[in-house]
């Protein structure tokens, strides 16, 4: 039990990283990177819960509470803006991908081939 | 590389990777066991060195400030590549777009619902150092309340407040502003982004200090980097429904 939250956060960048590599559409790799994201905020949050911790904000509460890492969390709450708005750049460039190829089919970009 | 290669490849390389990650996650301290004292001294320091409640935006917006300006340029950046790419395939922007379909109950209900969301984010970015809400998430909410216009009301009246010569200087002066905060801190001989102003009250709207312009200069920067984003896809499927694209 103590371990499945690390588990789940491993879960999701493997299952995203499956996604991206295996994707036949660019859209679909776009919510994989999402997904492959979406572990870093697991693992972020699972690392500064304490057990019967409330959340940081002490308008309310005395400050001899016990709370979880506020500093996790921050990174997660900047991380969670600044991805949709990667996400939307990733989108563009499919747009523009298919209009170069007229597909949005990764394999069918030749020239993108090594 | 065939795609039955690249699954192979990425299968051996996945198991490699989950042993890595295995063995990474066997030293961990246990979920619920909070080992780091960082997390601990910034939930006790904040309230009474910066006077801030909510110790979240205090990481956000002071003591790692310069993190969050890297964060906010990378925002930055992002929507202006979108607005970049996405501008180079039309013509124009597109205007006069008659709604076929317009119901004056719903467009009020709609103007309604626009004015509540933009109180509501208005709240939350200036209670960001008491209760939890702050510039980054009051921003998404102030760009929703722009966006609910086009939703209920009519693309004419959103594309008014919305159009890119307004959006655009709000992201860039948000942008500029967290900028130019952290320089002001060197005129005071203080470090970057360093707090310059009295810290005021704890609990009170006033406390935060400098933190409170940072605070809202990124609400700026978020709120106009969203509706320049959500700007260009709407005209992107406008100029797509209209056909006022430019002919290649």
């Amino acid at each position: 039990m103590s371990v499945l939250p690390y588990l789940l956060a491993a879960w999701l960048l493997v299952i995203g990283l499956y996604g991206i590599v295996s994707s036949r559409n660019l859209i679909h790799l776009t919510v994989c990177v999402s997904v492959c994201q979406s572990a870093t905020y697991v693992l972020l949050l699972a690392i500064g819960y304490k057990q019967r911790g409330t959340a940081p904000v002490f308008a309310d509460i005395p400050t001899s509470r016990r709370t979880v890492d506020p500093v996790v969390q921050s990174l997660t709450l900047t991380d969670i803006v600044v991805a949709v708005a990667v996400s939307a750049l990733l989108l563009s460039l499919a747009l523009k991908a298919f209009d170069h190829h007229g597909s949005l089919d990764p394999a069918e970009m030749t020239e993108l081939q090594g | 590389m065939s795609r039955e290669a690249r699954l192979a490849l990425f299968g051996v390389s996945a198991v490699g990777f989950a042993a890595l990650l295995a063995w990474g996650v066997a030293e961990l301290p246990p979920f619920g066991h909070y080992a780091g004292p960082y997390g601990d001294l910034i939930a006790k320091l904040a309230p009474q060195q910066r006077h801030m409640a909510n110790t979240v935006t205090a990481v956000v917006f002071d003591y790692r400030g310069f993190d969050t300006m890297g964060e906010e340029l990378l925002l930055f950046a992002a929507a202006s590549s979108v607005a970049l790419l996405l501008r180079e395939r039309r013509e124009h922007e597109v205007e006069d777009v008659v709604e076929p379909v317009r119901s004056e109950a719903s467009a009020a209900v709609g103007a309604l619902a626009a004015v509540v969301t933009l109180v509501v984010a208005l709240d939350v970015v200036a209670h960001g150092f008491i209760t939890p809400g702050g510039g980054f998430q009051g921003g998404v909410v102030l760009a929703a309340a722009v966006m609910s216009l086009f939703l209920a009301v009519d693309y004419g009246r959103y594309a008014r407040i919305g159009k890119s010569t307004h959006t655009e200087p709000i992201e860039a002066f948000g942008a500029g502003a967290y900028v130019a905060l952290g320089l002001v801190s060197f005129a005071f001989g203080l470090a970057f982004l360093e707090n310059f102003m009295e810290l005021g009250v704890f609990g009170r709207l006033s406390s935060g200090g400098s933190a409170i312009l940072v605070n809202w200069s990124s609400a700026l920067a978020v709120a106009g980097g969203f509706l320049v984003i959500f700007g260009e896809y709407l005209q992107e499927n406008m100029a797509e429904r209209h056909g006022r694209r430019k002919l290649p």
